[in-house]
């Protein structure tokens, strides 16, 4: 095997949920301060999943008190504890970048149900 | 093993690992020997000391016959490549003996020797980041050019060293102070933070760097 690609499949993490964009996560980071370990949770949508192997992210968008936040996590990195999958998107598309310029019910995304 | 050891590899590429504290770490993959020691040069007798390396093996009908009777004697079979190591003693050091990728160890420092990328023929502005002239206010088919190269009557001449375009990359560079990240012996392979110079496949020098 491709000895770098030996090196990335060691470093990937094989627990992580699948999840798509326009999915609600749930991310838990672990922070680290000073001596003290605690867990952060960042929920929110899934704007866009940048693939690749070790390099491969995610970025979660969420609105805290009117003001858009987004964080792009590193899928394989071991700072994430773990990702809950809270609900999954219904969405027409893999980049999620229009939910920028919307604002309060104009940009919820659509719920899958049982049948699609 | 002494302090200016070195090895030969080829590079095989950049990707990122994560380090035990989860930060992400760019790292060189560079596929070093195993080499072994072809020749032993020694100060006594041949002026200075040095070890010779062999890398990369090839079959016996694809060596010239003088090539062959000098690469006999180590026993080791045939090499593509043999290059000389200059050593501060040779002692401990026999014909034959193999330098591996686990006689480096992680937190090592450096320095990576390589031929760079060729860039061809470049002008000023990429091969010496000269600024350009302007693109407007009367410049007219100068845009790119160096500007003055000089002064007048006096010295009369271009000083010698002036960055002018020309050939860039394409040649021997070393890149110091790398640290090696870790060392994986069953692959003869070690991992240095950062980036070295060359491109994929190209022959790399990785030498140990006193303090």
């Amino acid at each position: 095997m491709n000895p770098i690609k030996k090196i990335e499949l060691e470093q990937m993490r094989i627990d992580m949920p699948d999840f798509k964009a326009g999915d609600t996560v749930k991310v838990h980071m672990r922070i680290i301060e000073g001596e003290k370990e605690r867990i952060q949770v960042f929920q929110g949508a899934v704007l866009r999943i940048h693939k690749g192997t070790t390099n491969a992210t995610f970025t979660v968008r969420k609105v805290s008190d009117g003001v858009g936040v987004e964080r792009i996590f590193p899928l394989h990195s071991p700072y994430i504890e773990r990702v809950e999958v809270v609900s999954e998107g219904k969405v027409r598309r893999s980049r999620l970048y229009y939910l920028r310029k919307l604002k309060g019910k104009a940009a919820r995304i659509k719920q899958k149900n049982a049948w699609g | 093993m002494a302090n200016n050891l070195a090895i030969l590899g080829r590079k095989l590429g950049m990707t990122r690992i994560f380090n035990s504290d989860g930060s992400a770490i760019p790292v060189t993959v560079i596929a070093a020997g195993p080499c072994p020691v072809m020749q032993v040069k020694e100060a006594s007798k041949d002026g200075y000391n040095a070890l010779q390396l062999g890398f990369d093996p090839i079959k016996e009908k694809h060596v010239t016959k003088p090539l062959k009777g000098h690469q006999d004697k180590a026993e080791k079979g045939y090499f593509r490549i043999l290059r000389e190591i200059r050593m501060e003693d040779v002692d401990g050091f026999e014909i034959g003996m193999e330098i591996r990728a686990e006689d480096f160890a992680p937190g090592d420092k450096v320095k990576v020797t390589g031929t760079s990328k060729g860039k061809g023929f470049q002008g000023v502005m990429k091969r010496w980041n000269f600024g350009g002239m302007p693109a407007s206010h009367g410049h007219e088919k100068v845009h790119r050019s160096p500007g003055s190269v000089g002064n007048n009557t006096h010295p009369g001449k271009v000083f010698k060293g002036k960055r002018m375009a020309g050939q860039m990359g394409n040649k021997r560079v070393t890149t110091l102070n790398l640290e090696v990240v870790g060392v994986r012996a069953e692959d003869n392979l070690i991992l240095v933070r950062g980036a070295i110079p060359g491109s994929k496949n190209g022959l790399v020098m990785v030498r140990k760097q006193g303090n």
